[in-house]
Formats: C-alpha cells, structure tokens, sequence
C-alpha cells in the first residue's frame, strides 16, 4: 500500500505541474492583459500544489528524492499524470475548455481527499488546494459559457475544442490497482465514482453555453502508465533542460 | 525563561512585514499559527502560506530568518497546510489598514460560498467609499487579489480576495 500512495500522490503532483507548465507558457501571451494575469494565477496555484504534493511523495517514497528532483530529473515516461494536461495550449478557447474539464475534476477529486482522515497531510493539502480549485472552476465556466453562447465564431472554435479535447477526458475516471488500494485504505474513492457528478456539472455548463456534448467515442488513455502523447516529451525538454544541463542549479 | 523565549521570538515575528502588503504583519494577515518549544528546547515557528503557490511565501521566511538570527540562536519554520488559512483570520484592524492602503479588504466571510461568482457582495471602493464598482477581474496583481474599478471615480483598485 505504502508504494501504491506514493504513486497516488504523484499522479496528483503531476497533473498540477504539468497543467501549471502549459498555463504559464501563456504568460505574455494572453487574449488581453486581465487574462494573462488570470492564466498566470491559475498555475502559480498549480504550481503551488504540485510543490507540496509532490515533497509528499518523495518523503512517501523514501528514496531522498525531493520535489525539484522529482519535477527535473523524471524522464517522460516515468512522468504520471492524465493526458489531458499535457496537451498543447492551442487557441484560448481550447485552454479554457481544457481548463474547465479539468477544473471540474480537481473539485470532486480535492474535495474527497479533503474529507478523509486515513492520510491526514494529504487531507491537508488537498483542503487548501480545494479553495483555489473552486475559484479557477467557477473562472473557466464562466468563460466556457461565454465563448460557447457568444458569437457564431467564437460557439464554433470552442464546440470544436470540445470535440477533440473530450477523448481525453475519460481516462480521468479510470481505474487500476493504485487507484483501488488508495479506495481501500480509504485515501480516496474510485475515480469512476466522480464520473456521475462530473457529468453533471459539465452538462449543465454546456448547456449554458449551448454547446453540444460530444458522444463517447474512441478514448484515448495511457499518462497514469507513463504513455504520454508526444507533446509532453517536448515540454519537458523546456522544462527541465536547466537542471539537466547544470545539475543542483539555484539563483 | 523557557516562555521567555517565545515571547520574545513572538514579538519579533509581530514585526515582520507581508513583502506584498508592506503595511501589514504577517501575524496580522493570521499566517502565524504559534510559536511553541521542541522537546530540544528549540523554538518551532508554524508558518502557514496564504495560497499554495504564493511566492512571498519564501521571501516571508528569509524575513523571519534575519529578524530572529541576532537575538534566538536555536528557532526552525515549520510550513503548515491544515487548518486552511482564511481570510476570516485578518483582524478588523488589518482590514482597515487595506483600506486606507488603497486595497478593498475583504467582505464577509469564506463560508459565503457565494463569493466565487464575485457578485454576491458589494465592494466599496477605497478611494471614494461609492458602492458602484464593477469586477474587471477575479485574478489580480498577487494570488489573494482581483481587480475592480469603481464606476463613480474610475480609480482602478485591487480587492484582497474573500478565500
């Protein structure tokens, strides 16, 4: 079990870095100044939780390895995080749909492990993250809907984002053996039990938006196994080639 | 003298200014959360950030660090994350210290779930008290702020987040 929770919160650390990696390459880049700063915020949170999640794990693993070591010197395929927040940036209507799928699933998963008392540090970390998390999903609603019920071009980008981005949102319910133990230690229920939630609270924003749920089609999954797309491999190469290249680096 | 110690290192730690919120303490903005002694007899600072990836958070400690080091020869920080921290924990007075600062402290309390539409309290504006003010965005210049304007003088102002 001790090995299966180390997995877990790395998994969790994960998918905030890598998710806090893509929102912060739009720093400069942003559709005006205000969501620049928004985009900035957001995965400064993100990163702020991948820090702490992911010193827990290292201490869960018992290996010496801190969150630096962990974040810089993992290759891609050690890294575990869901497909979904690796993908590229793309336009601002396929981030904030991004953001929003995901947003919608940090809440019902930080809110689960913020109500367990089995593992109290990561109880803790997840009552803080819970707060941020609140607030970024009630901002990528808030912007789905708008670009969604707002003019026939910005309805058609987003739809469209929607459509592909969808594929990958199954693989946030799935489960294995980390994901069971962790339910029967009590850490954290089965992913899958937050799909119906999930799918509530996301049809209701797609409704708003009047946007078209797309159909459960071909899914694509493998991040938790370390089977990434190939855009995860190229952001890492960003991402880490300072510590590569001068190891134990600080400034 | 073993309480002395923490009392000293609790009046220094009174004296130690937010780097983003210059007029503040850090113990005003509630992100000290005690000082007690270890069974080694050294003093054991528990820090608690305000949001997760607050970058002040590391600024705070050097801070705490060259005020303590010439007077308490043995004290540690600890980083706590659980209970949350809160904007419920700034003191009526910090509050009024934002507002004369520029800074529409925050309204009501966290348990206001309301509060994430951004519309559910007024936010007066600090310059000139009107109520008409408008959010420009719920992400402002630091973690803790969004940004408002007031309609009725046009000032720009930052809001310290309800959280």
């Amino acid at each position: 079990m001790a090995d299966q929770q180390h997995e877990w919160i790395l998994r969790l650390g994960d998918d905030a870095l890598v998710l806090a990696q893509r929102l912060s390459e739009w720093c400069s880049h942003g559709p005006a100044l205000e969501e620049d700063i928004a985009l900035s915020n957001i995965a400064l949170d993100l990163l702020g939780q991948a820090r702490a999640l992911l010193t827990l794990a290292g201490q869960r693993e018992s290996q010496g390895r801190d969150e630096d070591a962990l974040a810089y010197f993992r290759t891609d395929r050690e890294f575990c995080n869901a497909l979904l927040v690796e993908l590229p940036n793309g336009h601002f209507g396929d981030t904030i749909v991004r953001q929003m799928l995901f947003d919608q699933f940090a809440v019902l998963r930080y809110e689960a492990l913020a109500s367990q008392a089995v593992d109290l540090e990561l109880a803790a970390i997840a009552a803080k993250a819970l707060k941020e998390v609140r607030y970024h999903a009630a901002h990528s609603a808030q912007w789905v809907v708008r670009l969604g019920d707002g003019t026939e071009e910005s309805h058609r980008r987003v739809q469209k984002s929607l459509n592909v981005l969808w594929q990958y949102t199954a693989e946030l319910f799935e489960d294995d053996a980390v994901s069971k133990a962790c339910d029967e230690a009590g850490v954290q229920p089965l992913n899958g039990s937050f799909t119906a939630r999930w799918t509530e609270q996301v049809r209701a924003i797609l409704d708003e938006a009047t946007l078209t749920c797309p159909e459960s089609t071909a899914l694509l999954t493998g991040g938790r196994s370390g089977r990434h797309t190939e855009h995860l491999s190229y952001m890492l190469a960003e991402m880490q080639v300072l510590q590569r290249t001068y190891p134990g680096a600080e400034w | 003298m073993v309480s002395d110690r923490v009392a000293q290192v609790e009046r220094i730690l009174d004296g130690v200014m937010d780097p983003e919120l210059p007029f503040l303490t850090i113990t005003e903005l509630g992100m000290i959360q005690g000082c007690d002694l270890d069974k080694d007899g050294t003093v054991v600072i528990k820090l608690t950030p305000t949001y997760s990836g607050c970058p002040a958070t590391d600024a705070i400690q050097d801070d705490i660090k060259s005020a303590l080091q010439p007077v308490e020869p043995r004290f540690r920080i600890e980083i706590v994350h659980a209970p949350a921290w809160t904007t419920d924990w700034i003191s009526p007075e910090a509050r009024e210290k934002m507002r004369l600062n520029g800074i529409a402290p925050p309204e009501g309390t966290s348990a206001d779930k309301a509060f994430l539409l951004g519309k559910s309290h007024t936010v007066p504006c600090p310059r000139c008290d009107s109520e008409d003010t408008r959010l420009v965005s719920p992400f402002g210049s630091t973690a803790c702020k969004a940004h408002y304007q007031c309609n009725e003088c046009a000032e720009p102002f930052d809001h310290f987040k309800c959280f």
